[in-house]
């Protein structure tokens, strides 16, 4: 199937956002337009602080457009929903649960009513997806920072979803555990068949993941840039590659530019 | 020491018992909703309301501000309008549930605020309802700091049980008063207050015990 005949599976439609508290009112986003396709991998690539997390807020449901509107499947966002996964930067598990215990909430709101045998079925089923199943059983401080994310995710698939949404989950995590991570989440979303939006500040990560990576500056998208690699992509294999190169080239000059222009603005005006 | 006076002591602990536990356990049932109301319904909460958050506040500030001697004497009419008479263990329980209801209810709200905003953001993000949300994530997460709040509470409840015992309610708190106070019989007076701070160490050391049994955040 070529790119055009694919349905639309998010449509973020000349969306504005602007937080408000008693003194101030602070544009965060300003007439954003994206289209995302059914089973689509879009990376949101950009510096801290230009609303990655707050556009992630709004097709996730918890911050509500200003001005304009989100469809998912044609229907209107109008707040949290099961039709949509996320996984959080800050870790986000339940602390008196298990890892185990910790997906199957996820089974529990996925509203598909299994049996408590499919439940935990299940469950083994995506800790295993995520490599974790020797660790089922261990409390959430009992698992190092990656592990968490492990869980996290496997957390996220269990709501069964076609869409998941992704918040700078593995910034916090060593380069080499990033990796097998990313790959990890590059893998699955493939074999299930997932609609992806993640957002990252990292230029690598993006190119591994995406197969469009949406530069943003502050409050806008700065440019879209399609990233033609087959998927399953493995590091090793990309770095030294020209189409590698040339995107990576494409993509600093992009992002750095508008952060030379943030420095200018701080240091100038 | 006559047999008469120990059996005077037995009765009174079991007094004290009856009262503290028992107000402690409804100034929960009552204080817990109240809290959860108060932590919902505050800005930021996850059913905003600040008509209903004010309200029920200042009721709370109310209540907390009449020091409890005169709250005691203040509720007479509404005491005996429910248990029938304003004398005995079971009259004390209803100041001692009116002064400890406001009192766990800002513990249960100060428990409930603890509770990392990112858990709660999760559980929205999959679905969770505000019912769901109480019940399963804040409750839950909050239960080994709950814990501790109760014996706080129940060390506080205890405390007054002892100054209800001036106005006629039973228990060591009227042990201490009629001998100590009245009769001058220092030895009766000190046995019950070792008695009192025995129980007080005994739910103390137990409550955080079990807190800290059922905190899987720091089991390694
Ligand atoms: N709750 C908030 N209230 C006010 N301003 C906010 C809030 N959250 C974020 N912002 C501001 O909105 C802008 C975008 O933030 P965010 O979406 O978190 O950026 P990013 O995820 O790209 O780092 C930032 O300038 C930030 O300071
Ligand atoms: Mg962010």
């Amino acid at each position: 199937m070529s790119d055009t005949e694919k349905k639309t599976k998010i449509n973020i439609n000349n969306v504005s956002f602007e937080y408000v508290d008693k003194k101030s009112k602070y544009e965060a986003l300003k007439d954003i337009s994206l289209e995302i396709k059914e089973g689509e991998f879009v990376c949101l690539l950009g510096s801290s602080g230009c609303g990655k997390s707050t556009l992630l807020s709004l097709l996730n449901g918890m911050n509500k457009a200003t001005k304009g509107e989100i469809r998912v499947d044609e229907k209107l966002v109008s707040g949290p929903g099961i039709d949509r996964a996320v996984v959080f930067q800050h870790y986000s598990l339940f602390p008196w649960l298990t890892a185990k215990g910790n997906v199957l909430f996820g089974i529990k709101q996925n509203g598909k009513n299994y049996s408590k045998k499919q439940r935990l079925e299940l469950a083994d089923s995506y800790l295993e997806s995520v490599g974790l199943s020797y660790a089922k059983d261990k409390y959430p401080a009992q698992l190092s920072g990656g592990m968490q994310q492990r869980v996290a995710v496997a957390r996220a698939l269990a709501l069964e979803s076609d869409i998941l949404l992704f918040d700078e989950p593995f910034g916090a995590i060593d380069p080499k555990l990033r990796l097998e991570l990313q790959e990890l989440v590059s893998r699955l979303s493939v074999e299930k068949k997932k609609t992806v939006v993640f957002v990252t500040h990292d230029i690598d990560e993006a190119i591994l993941l995406a197969d469009r990576i949406v530069v943003m500056e502050p409050g806008k998208i700065r440019t879209i840039v399609d990233v033609d690699i087959p998927h399953p992509r493995k590091r090793d294999d990309l770095v030294g590659k020209k189409k590698y190169e040339e995107l990576h080239k494409k993509l600093i000059t992009s992002f750095y530019n508008h952060v030379e222009e943030n420095i200018y603005e701080e240091v100038f005006l | 020491m006559n047999i008469k006076i120990i059996n005077l002591l037995i009765t009174g602990i079991g007094e004290t018992f009856y009262m503290v536990v028992a107000s402690t356990v409804i100034s929960y049932i009552l204080g817990i909703p109240l809290g959860v109301l108060v932590y919902a319904t505050d800005k930021n909460g996850i059913c905003q309301n600040s008509f209903v958050n004010r309200i029920v506040g200042l009721v709370i500030n109310l209540v907390r501000s009449v020091p409890f001697l005169i709250l005691l004497v203040a509720i007479l009419p509404f005491t005996r309008a429910i248990v029938g008479t304003t004398i005995g263990s079971s009259a004390s329980v209803v100041p001692l549930v009116v002064a400890a209801t406001p009192f766990v209810a800002r513990m249960v709200e100060a428990s409930l605020k603890e509770v990392n905003h990112g858990v709660v953001e999760a559980a929205q993000a999959m679905g969770s309802t505000g019912w769901q949300i109480i019940s399963k994530v804040l409750v839950p997460e909050a239960k080994p700091s709950l814990l501790v709040g109760m014996t706080i509470a129940f060390t506080t409840i205890l405390g007054y049980s002892a100054m209800a015992g001036f106005v006629g309610g039973g228990g060591l708190g009227a042990i201490a008063v009629n001998y100590g106070y009245y009769r001058y019989q220092t030895k009766v007076m000190l046995i019950t207050v070792a008695l009192l701070v025995l129980i007080v160490q005994i739910f103390q050391e137990g409550g955080l015990k079990l807190a800290s049994y059922i905190d899987k955040r720091i089991k390694r």
